[in-house]
């Protein structure tokens, strides 16, 4: 290992986490209160969870993120009424293709987070840090 | 190809909001060298009026065709550097915002290397994205210079009379068989003790003057088709079935208020005689004259404060116009029986602004003021004679008990977002948690919602008093000017768009559109699928439907959520 990967795997898990214009603003909050999370946590913004595409989640586990994160809109989506069950699919989806590339899918996990949930966002990312933990690298990169 | 782009990267330190926990001379060294930049610059501030003219420079000297700005959350300044980008000459659509600030050096402020390695990768991801950034023109939209007015209450009249004042055609529907709303039943108003219904009758007055105003009463809002700038709204007047008729908007105010908090019944004795809650005592205080209840003088008024807000688990939030309501009140019952003992027993008072000098003035009258805590609310009974019994710990004698006899108590209520779920349907407006209409930003959009046209004024959004859903009113009126004035408009240009060669048209994303912005197009000798640009809403709900993955979401494509992805972990690969 070189000295980088050495850093990055002490540093803990590495996640993606997909947000949208609801969760956004809960991300931002919880760094408006100046509440700590892994460092390691890199959050790509887009503007719905429905838009998420499955292949996107492996395309991160491939090129060596841990785990993925979807801070979902839940109910509060403001495009679509029924945001909460396609973002369902999509995990579900997802999963599977994680299932099939030989991913955990534990290594996918979604909750809806709304713009005020920065505590909850928080709490979300210790426990996906430490369940990424035990399920070890992988390996990639 | 990266190597062809000319992107300039230009990294914040945010006063020191941004350096005092990221190293961004580390950054920039970082990222220099990254294909495709060719200026990379830190700034004490990117957004002050100096750094921005410095980037057009940058933009018009290096010829830049890319710009990737590196501060704080996109919600607020990618107006500002889109502008930047234009006033340059540079395609907005060719800047990305990487939020290092909210998302990066706020959140770990406990780890300098490991926020500075964040950042780094977030500016790589940043500048991945710009590489495959495309140039995209604002979809113009004609509009309709007619607005519907959803509300005849304080703040739907005056946004109609607002709107006609500017030369907009205004149609205003009210569900009751008249104008006026909640204002429009009550006497005096704080803060200067303006009679409600003579605003109302004076507002209504204006708004019948004006020829280009059509009101509708005993009407509502029924359907909405058409996208921004040209709506087709049908109101239903009469009831069901009633007339239905057609009216083409170019904008719609809904100003439909707000319920009052209806108490349980027992909860803190309402039920009994003598209970009011605060609109029925505010109804009562309109009588001529020294004060009665049930023809008897009333000599003591205990109220309650916070009756149904500020309480966990139910309307959590603060109504903010009771505490000054009742303070009021309080003041207009000294002003006519100057010798009625009244006791206020609240959590806290929340007088703000101005509203504090009422405050003065009732304790200085007489009024007392006992603080009761959170979980304990005072206890009620009817006594014998017909009186009233609060018992309440008093926090400020340490817990003392007092138990206060009065002939009349107010529950001090607060304002509850109303029962709407048709009118929520039809417009597809976004609810809060709390139940109100959500804007999109409270400070720098506060009447504005997603729904492009679709504005929100008064106390539909959250308590309000009147002055201040007049002000909310006010703002949606000059927001309806802003976009229908001018006769065209410009809308987002990040809508979904579809390959012609990949879709073979299966019809799955125009089911997956509520919004009905997808179409079926015959090209080229094969049918394929074709979103209306005006019409889409740019949620990408139709991109991972499509199993021949024809559809992006521009700003969002698949190539650029795969490059920055990619640019994430490039730290890994080397």
């Amino acid at each position: 290992m070189t000295n980088v990967e050495e850093t990055i795997r002490e540093a803990g898990p590495r996640i993606l986490v997909f947000s949208t214009d609801i969760s956004g603003p809960g991300i931002d909050f919880a760094g408006s209160l100046h509440l700590h999370y892994s460092p390691e946590v890199d959050v790509i913004s887009m503007p719905c969870t429905s838009g998420i595409k499955p292949a996107w989640v492996l395309h991160a586990l491939q090129r060596g993120f841990d785990g993925v994160f979807i801070a979902a809109d839940g109910e509060e989506c403001a495009y679509l009424p029924d945001c909460a069950q396609r973002a369902s699919r999509i995990a579900a989806d997802a999963q599977a293709l994680l299932t099939q590339n030989g991913y955990e899918p534990q290594r996918l996990k979604m909750a809806a987070i709304c713009s005020v949930c920065a505590e909850h966002f928080i709490r979300y990312m210790h426990d996906f840090s430490a369940t990424l933990a035990e399920l070890g690298s992988t390996g990639s990169g | 190809m990266s190597e062809e782009r000319r992107i300039g990267v230009y990294v914040c330190h945010c006063g020191g909001n941004i350096s005092d926990y990221v190293d961004v001379a580390q950054v920039i060294g970082a990222v220099e060298d990254e294909p495709g930049v060719v200026v990379a610059r830190a700034a004490m501030f990117t957004c002050s009026d100096a750094t921005q003219q410095e980037i057009i420079d940058d933009i018009r000297e290096q010829e830049l065709d890319g710009m990737v700005v590196a501060s704080c959350s996109p919600s607020l300044h990618t107006e500002t550097f889109r502008e930047v980008a234009r006033r340059a000459g540079l395609n907005p659509y060719e800047y990305t915002q990487v939020n290092i600030r909210e998302q990066c050096s706020w959140a770990h402020t406990d780890d300098r290397e490991g926020a500075t390695r964040k950042a780094i990768r977030l500016v790589r991801a940043g500048i991945a994205r710009t590489r495959l950034s495309a140039p995209l023109e604002p979809v113009t939209v004609e509009t309709v210079p007619k607005t519907l007015v959803v509300g005849g209450g304080v703040a739907g009249l005056r946004a109609a009379f607002g709107l006609a004042e500017i030369g907009l055609e205004v149609f205003l529907v009210e569900r009751e068989a008249e104008l006026g709303g909640q204002v429009g039943n009550l006497g005096a108003i704080y803060p200067h003790g303006n009679d409600g219904r003579a605003l109302i009758a004076r507002l209504t007055r204006a708004v019948g003057e004006r020829p280009n105003i059509t009101v509708f009463t005993r009407a509502e809002l029924v359907e909405k088709s058409g996208s921004f700038g040209n709506y087709q709204a049908t109101v239903r007047v009469g009831g069901e079935p009633g007339e239905r008729i057609q009216i083409d908007v170019g904008s719609i105010v809904v100003a439909t208020g707000f319920d009052s908090y209806e108490p349980e019944a027992g909860e803190l004795g309402y039920g009994i005689e003598g209970v009011l809650t605060l609109p029925e005592f505010e109804q009562l205080l309109n009588q001529d004259g020294a004060l009665t209840f049930n023809g008897k003088p009333v000599e003591s008024i205990a109220y309650v404060y916070c009756v149904g807000s500020r309480q966990p688990g139910g309307h959590e939030y603060c109504s903010r116009y009771c505490c000054s309501t009742a303070v009021h009140d309080s003041l207009r019952v000294a002003e006519h029986s100057p010798d009625v003992r009244q006791y206020h027993l609240h959590r806290d008072m929340r007088t703000y602004g101005k509203n504090e000098l009422l405050y003065s003035e009732s304790r200085e009258r007489g009024s007392l003021y006992i603080r009761f805590a959170d979980g304990e609310p005072p206890a009620v009974e009817k006594l014998p004679d017909g009186r009233l019994r609060v018992t309440v710990r008093d926090l400020l004698t340490e817990g003392e008990e007092l138990a206060i006899e009065s002939d009349l108590l107010v529950l001090v209520t607060g304002m509850v977002p109303r029962q709407n779920e048709e009118l929520t349907g039809v417009l597809k407006l976004p609810v809060g948690k709390d139940g109100f209409f959500n804007e999109i930003h409270p400070k720098l959009r506060p009447v504005e919602t997603v729904v492009d046209g679709v504005l929100i004024a008064g106390a539909c959004q959250g308590p309000k008093s009147a002055s201040e859903s007049v002000t909310s009113a006010l703002a949606a009126v000059s927001q309806s000017a802003a976009i229908l004035k001018k006769g065209s408009a410009e809308l987002d240009p990040l809508v979904a768009t579809v390959d012609p060669e990949k879709c073979s048209w299966c019809g799955t994303c125009q089911e997956a559109c509520p919004y009905d912005a997808i179409g079926r197009l015959a090209l080229n000798g094969k049918q394929v699928a074709a979103v209306e640009a005006a019409v889409c809403k740019g949620c990408g709900g139709c991109v991972p439907v499509c199993a021949e993955e024809a559809i992006d979401l521009q700003g969002y494509t698949d190539a650029q959520v795969r490059a920055m992805i990619d640019g994430l972990l490039q730290e890994v690969a080397r």
